[in-house]
Order: C-alpha cells, then sequence, then structure tokens
C-alpha cells in the first residue's frame, strides 16, 4: 500500500496575539509548526505502516524552510518526503494550490491519499476536496477514525455535527482528517538521526504538468481585494473587587439589559 | 466564460432528515439582499428525496424559485451525488452566485464544486456585499481568528462562491404570503462515480445541543480548571435559563464535548448575555462570541484579552464569583 500525505507548516496561530494598543497582529517571533490536522493525518498513515508495511510519502507546498515539517514527518516515520517550491506557486489561492499539489500527486504512485481537514492559518478546508476532484478520487471529509482491511477497503468513521457516520470507500480515495482522531506520535532520537540523513526531494514547477498559467497568482481566481483590521470594540470597565460586590455589579448589570 | 450570462443568487438549501438547516434561511436572508442589490432573483437548491414539501419554507424566506432536485442518491449526504446535482444546475442555469452553510456538508461539497466548476470559493464569509460600480460580490472573512479582516473578490470566474458559517447571517421573519415557483429538476445522474457508501448514521446525545440558539451562554476556559468546576457553570446557566458552552481549552481537557465549543475551529454565537469565565481569550476565542451583546468576564489575571472585549470585566476567582452568583439570582 502506498500513501501519500498532504502536510502544511503554519505559523502557531495559539501563540499569536493582538497588540492591546493598535489592535493589530504580533506575529514576530511565532513559531512555525506542522499543521495539527495535517499530523493527524500523518499518524493514521504511520499506523497503517506499523500493521500493513504501508509505504508513507509526505509532500508540501511551501517555501524553502518548509523543509523543516518534511524532516519532523520523517523522524516520525515517513519514508520519502517531497518539498514542491517554486517562485512560481507564490499568491495561490485554495484553488491554484489544489492544482500545484495535484500536478505533483500525478507523477507519484499512491493508493491512498491522506490531508489534514484544514489549516490552522487559513481554515478553509478547502485543498484536500479540490485535489480530490481533480485526480477524479472519492473522498471523505472530517475522518476521525479509520480502518483498512489489508486489501482495499477503507471504513471510515466521519465526523458530523450530529455524531458520526461509518462510511466504506475503497481505494484509491482522498480522505480529510481531524487532529483531535488520534494523538501523533513523537519523533524518535534514531528518526531524528536518520532524517537528517535522508534527502527531501525538491520539486520545483517544472516537474509537474501544469500549464503556468494555472499556478499561483495567474491561476488563482479569488485575489485579496484589500486587508484590514477590525477596530477594537471599546472595552468596557474592569474592577478589582471581592465576590460580594462582583456579584452585585453583574445583577445590576443584568437588571440594567433587562435580562433579569 | 462570458460572466455577463451569469446571474442571480443561489442558495445550497441544506437539509438533513428532512429538516431545512438554519443556515439555509439565514443564507436567504442574505441572497434577498444581494439580489435586490442586482435586481435579480434568489434561487433556492434543494436537494434530497422526498422533500418537495420544503420547498414552501424557503420561498416564505426569500426565495423566488427553488430548483428541486428529487433522488434516492441524494437521501442521506456523500459528496458525489451531490456535486453532480449542483454542477448539473449550475451548468443550465447559469448562476451569479452561490452560496453555502459552512457546515461538515458545505465544507465538504463546496470545494468540490469550485473545483469541477473551477471558479473561486471563499470560506467562512462574515460580510456580503455588491460591489456598486462592477456589480462583483465582496466577500470578507477573518483571517487568523478574526481580528484582521479581508476582502476577497473572484472577478473572472462564475459563479462567486461562498460559504457562511451557521449563526452569522441573519433569516428574515417567514412571510407565508411570498409568492414562488418550484421548478422539478432532471438530473442524469452517472452513478458509477458514487463510490463512498454510508453504512451507519449515529447521533450522540452530547452532540444534538445547539448552543447557537441559547440567549444565554456560561462560558468556561481553562480557569475552570476540571469538571468540577464545570457543575457550577452548569449552575448559574440553570438560573438564568442558558447553556453552557466553553473555550477550547475545555474541549482539548475532555471536561466538555467539542459541540458546546465557542470559536474560530467551534461555533460561531451571539447571545444576549455572554459570560467568559477562566477564559484569557485568545483570538480564536474571540472570533467565534465578540458579537454576543453583553460580555461579562471574570478572570483572576488582569491582563487577560478578554476583558479587551467584555462590556464588564471582573479581575477574581470565578470558584467563588459563580456560586455566590447562583445563590443570589435563586433569591
Amino acid at each position: 500500500m502506498k500513501i501519500i500525505v498532504c502536510i502544511k507548516q503554519v505559523p502557531d496561530t495559539t501563540e499569536i496575539k493582538l497588540d492591546p494598543v493598535t489592535g493589530t497582529l504580533i506575529r514576530d517571533g511565532v513559531p512555525s509548526i506542522m499543521n495539527p490536522d495535517d499530523k493527524g493525518g500523518l499518524e493514521y498513515a504511520l499506523q497503517l505502516k506499523d500493521q500493513y508495511g504501508a509505504e508513507v510519502t509526505v509532500i508540501t507546498m511551501g517555501p524553502p524552510q518548509a523543509d523543516d515539517i518534511l524532516r519532523e514527518a520523517m523522524a516520525m516515520g515517513a519514508d520519502r518526503a517531497i518539498l514542491l517550491t517554486d517562485r512560481k506557486f507564490a499568491g495561490a489561492d485554495t484553488l491554484a494550490t489544489s492544482k500545484a499539489l495535484a500536478g505533483a500527486l500525478k507523477e507519484l504512485e499512491y493508493d491512498l491519499i491522506i490531508a489534514g481537514r484544514q489549516a490552522i492559518d487559513g481554515d478553509t478546508a478547502q485543498v484536500g476536496p479540490e485535489i480530490a476532484e481533480w485526480l477524479d478520487l472519492p473522498q471523505i471529509s472530517y475522518v476521525e477514525g479509520l480502518e483498512y482491511d489489508g486489501k482495499k477497503t477503507l471504513t471510515v468513521r466521519k465526523q458530523t455535527e450530529e455524531g458520526y457516520q461509518v462510511c466504506k470507500v475503497d481505494t484509491p480515495c482522498l480522505l480529510t482528517v481531524l487532529a483531535s482522531a488520534n494523538k501523533a506520535r513523537y519523533m524518535t532520537v534514531g528518526g531524528i538521526c536518520d532524517a537528517y540523513g535522508k534527502e527531501v526531494e525538491v520539486w520545483t514547477a517544472d516537474k509537474i504538468k501544469v500549464d503556468p498559467s494555472e499556478l499561483g497568482l495567474s491561476g488563482s481566481p479569488t485575489k485579496v481585494k484589500k486587508s484590514f483590521t477590525k477596530g477594537a470594540k471599546a472595552a468596557g470597565k474592569v474592577f478589582e473587587v471581592d465576590e460580594k460586590e462582583a456579584v452585585e455589579l453583574i445583577i445590576n448589570k443584568l437588571k440594567e439589559k433587562y435580562i433579569i | 466564460m462570458n460572466i455577463a450570462d451569469y446571474k442571480n443568487v443561489y442558495v445550497f438549501a441544506e437539509q438533513r432528515e428532512g429538516k431545512i438547516q438554519n443556515v439555509a434561511l439565514e443564507l436567504l436572508g442574505k441572497a434577498r439582499d444581494l439580489a435586490d442589490a442586482l435586481n435579480e432573483k434568489v434561487c433556492a437548491v434543494l436537494l434530497g428525496s422526498g422533500i418537495k414539501d420544503l420547498a414552501a419554507t424557503l420561498i416564505a424566506h426569500g426565495a423566488d424559485e427553488v430548483l428541486l432536485v428529487d433522488d434516492p442518491s441524494l437521501d442521506v449526504y456523500t459528496t458525489e451525488p451531490y456535486a453532480q446535482a449542483i454542477k448539473a444546475v449550475v451548468d443550465a442555469k447559469k448562476p451569479g452566485i452561490l452560496l453555502l452553510g459552512a457546515t461538515t456538508i458545505g465544507r465538504d461539497l463546496g470545494p468540490r464544486l469550485a473545483a469541477r466548476m473551477q471558479t473561486g470559493l471563499t470560506a467562512d464569509c462574515t460580510e456580503l456585499d455588491i460591489e456598486a460600480e462592477t456589480r462583483h460580490l465582496m466577500m470578507t472573512r477573518p483571517a487568523f481568528g478574526g481580528n484582521l479582516l479581508a476582502t476577497i473578490m473572484c472577478t473572472d470566474h462564475r459563479p462567486q462562491m461562498s460559504t457562511v458559517r451557521p449563526g452569522v447571517m441573519m433569516a428574515k421573519p417567514a412571510d407565508a404570503a411570498r409568492k414562488g415557483t418550484v421548478e422539478d429538476f432532471k438530473v442524469n445522474f452517472d452513478r458509477s462515480k458514487f463510490r463512498v457508501k454510508v453504512e451507519k448514521v449515529v447521533k450522540e446525545q452530547k452532540n444534538l445541543v445547539d448552543i447557537t440558539a441559547a440567549k444565554v451562554l456560561v462560558s468556561g476556559g481553562r480557569g475552570v480548571g476540571s469538571a468540577e468546576g464545570f457543575k457550577k457553570l452548569e449552575a448559574l446557566a440553570q438560573v438564568l435559563g442558558g447553556e453552557v458552552s466553553s473555550s477550547r481549552a475545555m474541549v482539548d481537557a475532555g471536561v466538555t464535548e467539542h459541540a458546546r465549543q465557542v470559536g474560530q475551529t467551534g461555533k460561531t454565537v451571539r447571545p444576549d448575555l455572554y459570560f467568559a469565565l477562566g477564559i484569557s481569550g485568545a483570538i480564536q476565542h474571540l472570533a467565534g462570541m465578540e458579537g454576543a451583546d453583553l460580555i461579562i468576564a471574570v478572570n483572576k489575571d488582569k491582563f487577560a484579552p478578554i476583558f479587551e472585549v467584555a462590556d464588564m470585566g471582573i479581575v477574581g476567582d470565578l470558584h467563588k464569583i459563580v456560586p455566590a452568583l447562583t445563590a443570589a439570582l435563586k433569591k
């Protein structure tokens, strides 16, 4: 079984804080991490490797420093890593991103493609299903459980608003996975040493058979017209009082607003 | 593509088990405003099996036309039958705008369709407007948890597609006197492509709570500590006739379930009253609750960012204040 996991390097948005004066984001010094849902997807792939000897390839599209998360993935147990990087990919929206990734995936063999449900820096959840469309694969998103019969069929637990569904799909197919679905393993010391001994394959736009007009900014139907910070709402009053006074203040406020 | 051929505002009228989802009605409300600005029609696309009776509700909430695709393969949602049905509608009708709810269904279907139609899709929009001069759709969405907003446009491709999270737009009140048409739309499905089988649909009681409908939310974060602490919040919610909700920290800690999570990866809420108790106020959380009318925050840390958005902040110990408040309200 050959599995490819699509991963993304993202800023650790839980570390992003607001400047209390200007209301803008403080991004300086924010560390980069492997996107959590992608890591959950990688964990499933590695479990299938443990059980069935699957071969696991990780791929990312991003700037050269995205090498870090590919090495981390190899230290966790991935066999092969591909970095898709080229200035021609810059400014890509989800559609152009998915085109480039699908172009690279077409150069590879796979039975199963796994992506994270969404990346924490954009939260769109679009690239996985878009790749599935380009590759004409059935997709199941919001996966929180996975079993393989060792031959061809996957039984998948898919999260829904009301609970979950149990779905069956044959390979080849594409799944998008939730980080909460499993607990990703840690890198091992041996794995870290190996990961830095192994090669990360670097692919540029020339390696994939996608028309350059479909890549990057020129291949992106959506464009950011403007971005702006939301004017910070005027903060209310903050009281440092004992609990008796606090209760009085709160009750008066609720009365003032006709809530009680 | 001649974009001038593409007209009217289409809404994916999501139903589950024969129940129209609130988000579909909210989208119809926004679609009505957009269509009126463009002097065009609102069309609802209703997919399912045996769901004809739902069309009247869609008309009452703002649809001029309902396109009904009724097929057994559309009974329980899977991607491909739904994608084929909407693609067929788009090919035939050429919509200018197509809106979907950012539900687990809409977020699965939207990108599959966008790729199939080679158009753009903007996720989780919080504002939708028409640019007067160009008549293009302006799609505004939060980035990095809500403080930075970006307005995105899709000027050269049609339809212009957006998803909107439940609770963000306002539905218009039902007007039973509104008139509209219902069209039985026939789709020639390629059933060989239906490759995902749903074997079992399981409902979990814990997921059935709808915090977006609550007028009062008593929300707890890391400062609540444990399930024991959370009980104090439940008691307060009970006297106020509200629900308990939480930040992500409490869900990750297993104290409460994801259905109660407020924020970027949880729900967007706009209750009359939101108690933020022991919630520091990460921007991901603020994105989900800053639309509340009245926000009262209690936190030990006087520098907690939650105080930046609270209407009233109390620096103190929620474990003392909450039970005292509950007791006082009971009187």
